[in-house]
């Protein structure tokens, strides 16, 4: 059914405009906009109960718009869910493979149904691309957290597919396996691959090529990370004590005593500093003013992290539903 | 959607289910034992046609004629006399304490009074808390005690009557309940286990979550239906011979009919039971709720299908209602088979509406299968 692909804008994997979707009176995600290049690694990012799930859902057609249209790969996300289905692969949140098949079992599965030809080899090539031979007579059920979350991801590869949607793939795995699970899927986006991945982490929004930061269901920021930092309008500066004199109390007090003032959006502590944000540049000057003179500290410029955005994003899109 | 990829995908779940069935070492030991462990305690241990049951003997006089009589009763087998009372007040405590089951009282002068042709009355007081054990012991009475007088040619019965009903008791003569269970275990056991065992099987990818992952894949809610189901046919059909061969073994119970028509009403019954449990499982949200479902559907089958109670002794609307009931049509046409011989063309009529449910619940079950998780 190929013919029937329309295909869009050269090079696009995903483009959604105005998708909708409600449980009940609970709107999930709201007027959700948005376009994922082909062979790019794009980040979904956003606080718990955001609706990135419920995004995802919609891309692979598990769950109905209630309002909005889109296309995956090519196809329509509401009437060709099917064709969607067989080109995509979806790494749910919770581990879903079958707890009690072996290892090999599960992949042998997943290759019959998706018609792989010699599913026994294909399951065997799996098996030793995800250094998971020793493993194959083993229970799922039975891996650890890190080796179900490289199985899960071998079977979402397993058919070949054109775009990968992980949800929240590293959730509980330990810093080694989420840097392997990393290069992975840098390896897999070489080949080509397009994968939309969600995730808490700072740190993995930052491996991403781009990213979109979603709140309440509403899509607040996307681009590429300098990108989604320079457009946030924030100015930043970094607080310190110059000597130990300053103790945690003294310090925990000055945050208080800052975060009120006029020109201040944001304290946040980091060890013994503190990253004060606002929008305007000069309101933000004349609040500080009074800290500048004192000795004992230590003011300096710094750019807003990634977090620092996100955390303003949110408040204000909390603010503005108020 | 082709043929073969159709096949493909089926054959796919089919092996999953095999596996997943063979390393559920608890439930396929059930499937096993159920069966087994029925067949054996309706077959040895329940009966409905109870025999040498406790009786009291409570004789004002002891003569030829008494002497008869309780020899007569003894002979039918339903009567066991284990006490001889001496008063009125023994006689009821042993009653009143469950002690017999029976009391047999006859008067001072019975056989003087009997000779004179005046009726004197024998009292048989039965327990009857428990109207079954009671009953057919209390039917083979009169004609008993009768007999026996004429046999023993103390007297011509006053009051004989002008004509005598001659009574066949036709494909099960000796009325052994065995020949009625092991049809009615079949019914009964294939419902359960083909209720539940699919009812489970699908309400536990849900709650495990494997369904998002399925539900994700290239697959059509029908594949995954016939996929679900096709292993447990199998498993079915494999309680039926199970069932049946131990029955033959065991109880001497006849196929007087064909094997083969018995082997196609029976995988009807089994996929329409299926369908059933298909069904439930894609209106419960966990196992358990599945579980309670089942439950609703299999305590009407067990008690107005006929296998607990007999269908003609049932109200009207209870019969109405046992005629949507799989396991009524089903257990007519195995007892038909097993025990009378009966053939298609006596069948037709159950073979028909069996279909008709099993199309129902197939029917019910797709459409109310989700492909999405809204």
């Amino acid at each position: 059914m190929s013919a029937a692909r329309a295909e869009p804008a050269a090079g696009i994997a995903i483009e959604v405009e105005g998708l909708r979707k409600t449980f009940g009176d609970h709107v999930v995600v709201d007027d959700l906009t948005m376009r994922v290049p082909r062979g790019e690694i794009y980040g979904f990012l956003g606080p718990n109960g955001s609706g990135k799930t419920t995004t995802i859902r919609m891309l692979c057609g598990l769950l109905t718009p209630d309002a909005g249209r889109g296309t995956c790969l090519g196809y329509d996300i509401r009437t060709e869910a099917r064709e969607i289905r067989a080109k995509v692969g979806y790494m749910t949140q919770r581990f879903s493979l079958y707890a009690d098949l072996s290892v090999r079992e599960n992949l042998e599965f997943v290759a019959r149904l998706y018609g792989v030809p010699a599913p026994e080899k294909a399951a065997q090539a799996a098996l030793e691309r995800l250094g998971l031979e020793g493993r194959g007579r083993q229970l799922a059920g039975e891996l650890s957290g890190g080796w179900k979350q490289r199985l899960a991801l071998g079977a979402c590869i397993l058919p070949a597919p054109e775009l990968l949607l992980l949800d929240e793939p590293t959730a509980g795995v330990d810093p080694q396996a989420r840097r392997e699970f990393w290069a992975e899927i840098h390896a897999l986006a070489a080949e080509g691959l397009t994968v939309l991945v969600s995730t808490h982490y700072m740190d993995e929004a930052e491996r991403c090529h781009e990213i979109a930061y979603i709140a309440y269901g509403h899509l607040l920021a996307q681009g590429p990370v300098a990108q989604v930092i320079a457009a946030s309008g924030l100015t930043t500066v970094t607080l310190e004590a110059r000597d130990a004199s300053i103790g945690a109390p003294a310090m925990a007090a000055l945050t208080r005593e800052i975060e009120v003032r006029p020109g201040i959006d944001m304290v946040a502590p980091f060890g013994t500093r503190l990253h004060i944000s606002g929008r305007d540049p000069a309101a933000l000057e004349a609040a500080l003013a009074p800290y500048r003179s004192r000795p004992d500290l230590m003011l300096t410029a710094d750019a807003p992290t990634l977090e620092d955005v996100f955390i303003d994003l949110m408040r204000r899109s909390k603010d503005a539903r108020k | 959607m082709s043929g073969r990829d159709f096949v493909r995908r089926v054959n796919a779940m089919v092996v999953k289910e095999f596996i997943q069935l063979r390393r559920d070492r608890v439930t396929f030991a059930t499937m096993i034992m159920i069966p087994l462990l029925q067949l054996v305690l309706f077959g040895y241990a329940i009966n409905t046609t109870p025999r040498n049951l406790p009786t009291a003997v409570f004789a004002h006089e002891n003569t030829d004629i008494t002497r008869a009589i309780v020899a007569a009763l003894k002979n039918t087998a339903f009567f066991q006399f284990t006490r001889q009372a001496q008063s009125e007040a023994e006689a009821e405590h042993l009653i009143r304490g469950g002690e017999v089951l029976f009391l047999l009282e006859i008067p001072a002068g019975f056989e003087r009074s009997l000779r004179r042709g005046e009726k004197p009355r024998v009292l048989v007081a039965a327990d009857a808390t428990d109207p079954v054990a009671a009953g057919n012991a209390l039917a083979a009475l009169e004609g008993v005690v009768a007999t026996a007088l004429r046999r023993e040619r103390f007297v011509d019965t006053p009051g004989e009557a002008a004509f005598e009903i001659v009574q066949h008791r036709r494909y099960n003569p000796a009325g052994t309940s065995q020949l009625n269970i092991v049809p009615g275990l079949l019914g009964t056991i294939l419902t359960m286990t083909m209720l539940i065992f699919t009812a489970l099987s699908v309400t536990r990818e849900t709650e495990r979550g494997t369904m998002e992952s399925l539900l994700s894949m290239p697959i059509h809610p029908v594949e995954i239906m016939l996929g679900k189901i096709l292993p447990y046919v199998a498993v079915g059909v494999m309680q039926g011979v199970l069932i049946l061969g131990a029955g033959m073994i065991l109880f001497d119970v006849p196929v007087e009919g064909s094997v083969f028509l018995l082997a196609v009403v029976t995988l009807l019954f089994i996929t329409a039971n299926l369908a059933v449990g298909y069904t439930f499982s894609t209106l419960a949200t966990n196992q358990l709720q599945a579980v309670q479902m089942s439950f609703m559907f299999f305590l009407p089958n067990i008690l107005l299908s006929g296998f607990m109670f007999p269908f003609a002794g049932m109200p009207v609307w209870a019969q109405w209602i046992s005629e949507g009931l799989p396991l009524t049509h089903y257990l007519r046409m195995v007892r038909g088979i097993l025990l009378k011989g009966a053939d298609l063309r006596d069948l037709g009529p159950d073979i028909a509406i069996l279909a008709g449910l099993m199309l129902v619940a197939m029917t019910i079950a797709v459409a109310r299968f989700r492909q999405t998780l809204d």
